[in-house]
């Protein structure tokens, strides 16, 4: 370049000129609606469509909603106050909110016990699922089975507390063992555990308190959502161990453990839940020893924990087929044995990555537990389809129980979910 | 797992049973079965002495005898003489209708979901997310009971369909929406072969010429597709495939004299058409709906799955986005859905067994609720019934593997 412009050019801008604002086309919410509302004619037809969609499912349902009575005391009564308008009577949750929750049995003046217990639960699953809390709230977490009992069923005392030191008896016979070899310390735990239970048992029986702590409630009082929470908490939580040692059978090398495992998890697998809730009602009675009386619930619990584990050990077969085989074969070389390479490197991780799989199992189960209704346990659902809707105060409320009904269990399948997903990313400890 | 061997003993020990790896498995092994065999004997001793003191027995003479008990909604003929054989024929086949259209019903739905939730449509996107997440957190339970509820307390009556100031009407004249089930048009053949009794054969005539001009029209694009190998050209398909598939089917449909019967209201309620009774729709709609969101997110996570390179390669070879979609994202993408698809049909089928809650005569309702009830046989009952649903639940899944293994990436 010559310096012949310093001559011919008069005037040189140092400083750039500030950027001219976009068009108001490109800019703001006009662009964000341009390009995700209305980007192609089809795509504007879509939005229409769905924002008329959502005029329909909004004016149906708000002014039923806010226009709603909470107060009434019977159907024919709330339909007085509305003189026509629409709106919904949820006063039928008020009044009915007691048998809703717990069912229909339970003893009122004890409701305090399930309640106490509900955040018994809540503190007790706490340090499961949330890692940072205190690692001393797992002890809480180690008594809430046998307070929860008691709590929930009542009657004396003894009979948590022989279960309880029957567990602690059993620890410290495994932890003795265990030095010497994994199989060992397992089954001589769980045979001291269970020595110590038999006879506990007998003892309890020969006291026989006559009046106990707490007033006795029989299993077949209990009902409502209560009813819903209990089997989805038991038998999700017998099932996760269950579910392990089945997994762990298939993938065995022993042929009769593995074909154990495969019939058992394909056959449960391959049948709906219902017929096996009809073995509990029906059938199971006849194979435990005469006179032994298991009651509903128990066999209920029985055949949903089998089929809960069932689903539970493929997800972990999934996570355990997952792994590479680099982390079985270090195992082997630092000589670990088949447990303790396990315990210590095979397990920790399938875990992990089956943890999204068994939330799924999870909540799914939670909400098949409402098929119990079907063999007549009242549950939420047959709380609402037998006393509710019978009732003469309130035949023919169906919307209002039913959104209700569908409500609870959307907070707390959504929030397992939600909890799910937060916990992967948690865990996602692989760089991406 | 552990395939070291100890160098040999010099002498046995008991303890080596345990120890050795040589003989650990087969220990276990002995242990296990002798628990299993002694659980079943311990098991079946109860049964036995449970079934003695009730006086019972396991027998499935009750299969022959009379049921005793109608059904409303039959495929095959059966009236309340028949055998408690033919009700549970009945309610099988009626679970498989149900599951059958609620297959076709949920894969719409679902599809039609997950394809709109990837869409670029912010509000269709966010709109179907709500969608899913509401029916897959629901129990389907709770679905049945709302949709037949829906069907049976909020539609009209036939009364409302009568007289001048009628509440509610027909659509389009042909098809009425009752609290007692659906009427639609159906259809019958005038000049049928074989007179009332032989609609059957009529039906299986028009199924065997769909199925012809199916094998015809796969036969012209094969030739079609040959033609273009060897040329380059590839001949126009279209009007010869559109004729192959509705002149014969038309000109069938015609000798046999198709008619229309439609449901019209006599006395207090419709007579004529085809009556699809309340339960079953509700059933089918609620099953579909919720097993369409499952599918939806099937569906959702195989497109996704399918990497972006693969759409821009398509897109640099100078394909139109439709061509993109069908003939690159589309065939990888079922692979990855076609598995999940087929558990949720799994899924719907087991499902279906929820018809007993709204009075549907699926088998579960028919063997496992009515006949057991009667004939208070439980163990048997709830025997076949497993055997039912555990046989359909196995041809379904070796159907899938045949699937897979046809679909699976040839490495080599």
């Amino acid at each position: 370049m010559s310096d012949t412009h310093s001559e011919s050019v008069r005037f040189v801008r140092e400083t750039s000129l500030p950027p001219a604002e976009p068009p108001v086309a490109e800019r703001g919410i006009y662009k964000w609606g341009r390009e995700n509302l209305f980007a192609t004619p089809a795509n504007g037809a879509l939005t229409i469509v769905a924002l008329y969609v959502i005029y329909l499912v909004l004016s149906g349902t708000l002014p039923w909603l806010f226009n709603g009575l909470w107060t009434t005391n019977s159907l024919s009564e709330c339909r007085e106050v509305l003189d026509g308008r629409t709106g919904g009577c949820f006063s039928v949750l008020t009044e009915r909110w007691n048998q809703l929750i717990f069912g229909f049995k339970y003893p009122p003046d004890q409701y305090w016990r399930p309640m106490l217990a509900f955040v018994m639960m809540l503190l007790a699953v706490a340090p499961v699922l949330f890692f940072d809390l205190p690692r001393k709230m797992l002890i809480i977490t180690a008594l809430f089975p046998f307070t929860a009992y008691w709590l929930i069923w009542g009657g004396t005392i003894l009979v948590p507390l022989v279960a309880l030191l029957g567990v602690v008896v059993g620890y410290i016979v495994y932890s003795r063992l265990v030095t010497q070899n994994f199989a060992l310390g397992f089954f001589g735990g769980v045979a001291a555990a269970i020595v110590f239970w038999v006879f506990g048992g007998w003892i309890v029986d020969s006291i026989g308190v006559a009046n106990p702590m707490l007033e006795a409630v029989p299993s077949r009082d209990m009902g409502g959502f209560m009813l819903n929470m209990m089997l989805g908490v038991t038998c999700v939580s017998l099932s996760l161990p269950i579910g392990i040692a089945l997994a762990l059978g298939r993938q065995s090398s022993m042929p009769l453990i593995k074909w154990m495992s495969v019939i058992f998890i394909e056959f449960i697998r391959g049948v709906p839940l219902i017929t096996l809730l009809f073995v509990a009602n029906v059938m199971l009675a006849y194979f435990f020893p005469p006179g032994s009386g298991v009651d509903l619930f128990l066999r209920v619990v029985i055949m949903i924990t089998m089929f809960s584990a069932a689903y539970i050990a493929e997800v972990i077969r999934g996570g355990l087929a997952a792994l590479p085989k680099g982390q079985y074969e270090a195992a082997d070389s630092l000589g670990l044995d088949y447990a303790q390479a396990m315990r210590l490197i095979i397990l920790p991780q399938a875990l992990k990555i089956s943890i999204p799989g068994i939330v799924n199992i999870a909540v799914g189960l939670f909400k098949d537990t409402t098929l119990v209704s079907v063999i007549s346990m009242f549950d939420l659902i047959g709380m609402i389809r037998g006393p509710i809707l019978a009732s003469t105060e309130w035949n023919g409320v169906y919307w209002e129980l039913f959104g209700f009904a569908a409500a609870l269990f959307f907070v707390v399948c959504y929030g397992i979910s939600q909890y799910s997903q937060w916990l992967e990313r948690r865990l996602a400890t692989d760089h991406r | 797992m552990t395939t070291l061997t100890d160098p040999p003993g010099s002498t046995f020990r008991l303890s080596m049973l345990l120890n050795d790896t040589r003989y650990r498995s087969t220990t276990l092994q002995v242990i296990a079965f002798i628990l299993l065999m002694s659980a079943i004997f311990y098991l079946y001793s109860n049964l036995a002495t449970n079934l003695r003191e009730a006086g019972l027995n396991i027998s499935f003479a009750f299969l022959g005898t009379p049921a005793g008990y109608d059904i409303n909604q039959t495929l095959i003929e059966y009236t309340s003489q028949s055998s408690n054989l033919r009700a549970a024929f009945v309610g099988i086949l009626n679970t498989l209708l149900v599951a059958f259209l609620a297959c076709i019903m949920a894969t719409i739905f679902g599809v039609i979901a997950g394809v709109l939730r990837l869409s670029k449509n912010w509000l269709v996107r966010k709109l179907m997310a709500v969608y899913v997440e509401i029916f897959r957190n629901i129990p389907v339970l709770i679905w049945i009971l709302i949709i037949y509820a829906l069907m049976t307390i909020a539609s009209p009556s036939p009364r409302a369909f009568r007289g001048d100031d009628a509440t509610a009407s027909m659509i389009l004249d042909g098809a009425a929406i009752t609290n007692r089930g659906v009427y639609v048009p159906g259809p019958f053949f005038t000049r049928g072969i074989g007179g009332e009794d032989g609609s059957v054969i009529n039906w299986l005539l028009v199924i065997a010429v769909l199925i012809g001009s199916f094998v015809v029209t796969r036969m012209v694009t094969a030739r079609a597709n040959a033609t273009q190998e060897a040329t380059g050209v590839r001949p126009n398909t279209l009007w010869t495939n559109l004729a192959i598939w509705f002149v014969p089917i038309i000109v069938l449909l015609f000798i046999l004299g198709l008619a229309w019967d439609i449901p019209e209201l006599k006395g207090f309620n419709f007579s004529g058409g085809l009556k699809v009774g309340a339960p079953l729709i509700a059933l089918w709609f609620a099953l579909s709906i919720y097993t369409g969101a499952f599918i939806a997110e099937n569906v959702r996570a195989g497109i996704q799955a399918v990497s972006k390179g693969q759409t821009e390669a398509a897109a640099a070879l100078g394909l139109r986005p439709g061509r993109v979609m069908s003939l690159v994202v589309l065939p990888q993408a079922l692979r990855v859905i076609v598995p999940p698809l087929i558990s949720q049909y799994l899924n719907i089928t087991k499902n279906s067994s929820l018809a007993i809650l709204v009075g549907y005569a699926d088998i579960t309702a028919t063997l496992g609720g009515i006949t057991l009830n009667q004939t208070g046989r439980a163990i048997e009952c709830v025997l076949l019934l497993m055997a039912f649903y555990l046989a359909a639940s196995l041809i379904i899944s070796a159907v899938m593997n045949v699937y897979n293994n046809s679909m699976k990436l040839k490495e080599r």
